[in-house]
């Protein structure tokens, strides 16, 4: 685990001795796995593991207290996700992510949504305002570029037809499905994906198994999810970290994950005797709460 | 049903001939008890003809009716297109009536009164001088609604709540004062410095600011208006302290100045020179000013930059994950209301020919954020609405003399005004929380597009 290199270029996210503390809580303990390009990674554990924290360090929303995120493009640039400023893990290190609870903006149609998306090339386009508020013509050929590619990720995600209504209309599932398409109109690297499948029913995890499927095979994005669905999760990912209480237990593909013994006793529990068997064994002594959220 | 749907489809044109029957009964009632007044003059009596009395009595009853009408439409096509909120979000495949059309026509009817207006006025009393008052209320009125198309940007896209906005204003007002005064540079060369002056405070008190949200944004712009005001009275070497500046340059039209003579506006278009052209282009230029302001925000709307901004008013951490730089378009906004303010301000300096810190108090802030609160956030029509009844409205009470009838001689309806502006405020309240159009239109839309209720829009958080 310490050989793995930060340059490996196979690996479009190389997580490396990330470590989370607030105050006096560790969060997350001296974490590293890395998330392979083109691969759907999956990052689970039970409740409180930390593993929306990890994803909160790996989209900027919070500074790392240690550790090194490394996220490589397909051209070769690096960057130290942990270096850069909030916004610019979107706009220059082409990360973008979904939220556990939905964050549209509800009050702006399903298109401006994806409208806003699109924020930096529109900008560029409008010459930062200056030229589009001139209504000069470039301006309004971006505009119409955009607004087609909008529309094709309407139509994938079989929301073409309510396109002008209200995001916050739509219902649950279509919500969640319109959230992915918003952070891929971004034209992201790594799409990072908080419990994509939480609410959804049978037919709506199929649907968006499909729907990431599809991301990965066909946008040259890479996909890391956090899920609690164990169904969707052995389906879709071609790798899986296990996290429990901040540190990882386990990592490899589903169908060893499936059989190990240390995740099984996280999920479902041990014997009496046997905790502190498995907690020597996982390397630890004090259980941490909460996980912490933005 | 069937009573419903015919009404519920009545078109502009039914409408209007509706009204206009109205209108004509009116001039009927109106010929024989209103047209004349007989007065007990020398010989005997005499009579006085009130036309423009009669004409302005049957617009009104016109405008009433069109209005009530409309009302009535939308009450009528609510309940029949739309049993439930939420419902309204689906396709229906419905043409909107005239009712629902009301907001998009309502702005183009707004602008097309406020230019004729200075016409209607001098008709309506007879002459330019005495339609004085009225071109001067209109003044009034546009400066505000300026100034609230100007906040609007702050607090309405952006969802910031700006308490001292009146601060860009002052600056505003102060530079033209000063380098008018100071420099000799005339106002067309002022205007825009004033703008970009504002506009550079609005960059420098949104620096700081901005990371504080909601009401602690809100505290520290009060208090940013403060200071500035303290600095305009306390800085006496520079700003003249209380007693202010005065003596500014007037207005030019593009350069010729508007006094008697030849070299004079009147003059040089061969017109009998009259005091009155200057307040009449002074209007001309509030309203070119005020359109300007609302014709960029328009605009702005339909930028990234709009949209950026309105998406950050729904969600600020949504809009991180997107990449926008919360920061620079929390400064942006605020920097180009500023700017709006100080082009404002420059106007009002421009206009009284005097500027002093009396002028640029909390209350003038107040007025202006209730301006846009009432309109309803982001809503450039209900913030033109608000203006007027919240600047024109305490002009309406000086003129209600008759109710001296009714209370006796002493009776003041002046010293009701702020307890009515409560009474408004409280009425509004309960029954408009978020403005008189609280409702938002999309700026793209594939197909047609459809007002978002206001339920789902948010309001901002700071």
């Amino acid at each position: 685990m310490a050989t793995r290199r930060p340059d490996d270029p196979d690996a479009v996210l190389t997580v490396d001795h990330l470590t989370m503390r607030f105050g006096g809580l560790t969060a997350v303990d001296d974490l590293s796995f890395r998330a392979r390009r083109g691969d759907i990674t999956a990052l689970i554990g039970p409740n409180g593991a930390g593993k929306t924290t990890v994803f909160n360090c790996i989209t900027g929303f919070y500074r790392p207290s240690e550790g090194m995120l490394t996220l490589r493009h397909a051209d070769g640039a690096a960057h130290l996700l942990e270096r850069l400023p909030n916004h610019a893990v979107n706009r220059r290190a082409r990360v973008a992510r979904t939220f556990q609870n939905i964050r549209l903006f509800s009050g702006m149609t399903v298109l401006e949504n994806l409208m806003v998306a699109q924020h930096a090339p529109l900008m560029r386009a409008s010459g930062y305002t200056l030229l589009g508020l001139l209504g000069l013509p470039g301006y309004r050929r971006a505009e119409r570029e955009a607004v087609a590619k909008a529309s094709a990720w309407l139509e994938r995600i079989d929301l073409l037809r309510r396109a002008d209504d209200p995001a916050g209309d739509l219902p649950y599932g279509d919500q969640r499905r319109l959230e992915i398409a918003r952070a891929m109109c971004t034209g992201p690297e790594l799409l990072c994906l908080d419990e994509p499948a939480a609410g959804l029913n049978p037919r709506e995890s199929a649907d968006l198994a499909r729907l990431l499927r599809h991301i990965r095979d066909e946008h040259a994005t890479s996909v890391l999810l956090i899920e609690h669905d164990m169904a969707v999760v052995m389906e879709i990912s071609d790798h899986v970290v296990v996290l429990d209480y901040g540190k990882k237990i386990a990592d490899g593909p589903p169908r060893e994950i499936r059989e190990d013994p240390k995740v099984i006793a996280a999920y479902l529990g041990v014997e009496d005797e046997e905790i502190a068997e498995v907690d020597a064994e996982v390397g630890l002594t004090i259980p941490v709460a909460e996980e912490a959220r933005p | 049903m069937a009573a419903a749907q015919t009404r519920a489809s009545a078109s502009p044109a039914a409408i209007l001939r509706d009204a206009g029957l109205f209108a004509l009964a009116a001039f009927g009632l109106c010929v024989p008890i209103v047209s004349y007044r007989t007065d007990l003059g020398n010989n005997g009596l005499e009579l006085t003809p009130r036309w423009g009395l009669v004409a302005g009595l049957c617009a009104a009853v016109f405008v009433l009716r069109v209005v009530q009408r409309l009302v009535l439409e939308r009450r009528a096509a609510r309940v029949a297109l739309t049993p439930s909120p939420h419902q309204a979000s689906e396709p229906v495949g419905a043409e909107p009536n005239a009712g629902q059309r009301l907001p998009r026509l309502g702005l183009p009817l707004f602008v097309g009164f406020a230019l004729f207006l200075p016409l209607i006025a001098a008709l309506a009393s007879g002459g330019l001088s005495p339609a004085r008052y009225w071109i001067d209320l209109g003044i009034l009125i546009l400066t505000y609604v300026m100034l609230g198309w100007g906040l609007n940007i702050v607090v309405g896209l952006a969802g910031l709540l700006d308490l001292g906005y009146v601060a860009f204003y002052a600056v505003g007002a102060y530079s033209y004062a000063l380098l008018s005064t100071v420099f000799g540079l005339s106002f067309w060369v002022c205007l825009p410095l004033a703008g970009l002056f504002a506009g550079l405070w609005g960059v420098m008190l949104g620096f700081p600011v901005l990371r504080l949200r909601g009401d602690y944004l809100a505290i520290v712009t009060l208090a940013f208006g403060e200071i500035i005001r303290l600095v305009l009275i306390n800085w006496t070497d520079v700003t003249g302290g209380a007693a202010g500046i005065t003596s500014i340059p007037r207005a030019t039209f593009f350069g010729v100045p508007f006094k008697a003579g030849p070299d004079g506006f009147s003059g040089l278009f061969g017109l009998a020179f009259d005091p009155m052209h200057r307040i009449v282009f002074l209007y001309y230029l509030i309203l070119a000013l005020a359109l300007i302001t609302s014709l960029v925000t328009l605009r702005l709307r339909r930028l990234p930059l709009g949209r950026a901004w309105e998406a950050l008013r729904e969600d600020e951490i949504a809009c991180r994950s997107l990449g926008i730089d919360t920061t620079k378009t929390k400064l942006t906004a605020f920097a180009l209301g500023a700017m709006f303010g100080g082009f404002a301000g420059s106007f009002f300096a421009v206009r009284q020919g005097f500027v002093s810190p009396e002028s640029f108090n909390f209350l003038e802030s107040a007025i202006i954020l209730a301006i846009v609160v009432l309109g309803g956030m982001g809503s450039q029509l209900g913030v033109a609405v608000a203006a007027v009844a919240m600047v024109g409205g305490p002009e309406l009470l000086r003129n209600l003399g008759f109710l001296k009838a009714v209370f006796g001689e002493g009776f003041d309806p002046n010293e009701f005004r702020l307890l009515l502006f409560g009474l408004a405020m409280v009425a509004m309240m309960i029954w408009r929380p978020r403005g008189l159009i609280a409702d938002r239109m999309p700026t793209v839309a594939l197909g047609r597009r459809r007002a978002i209720g206001k339920d789902l829009v948010r309001e901002g958080h700071g």
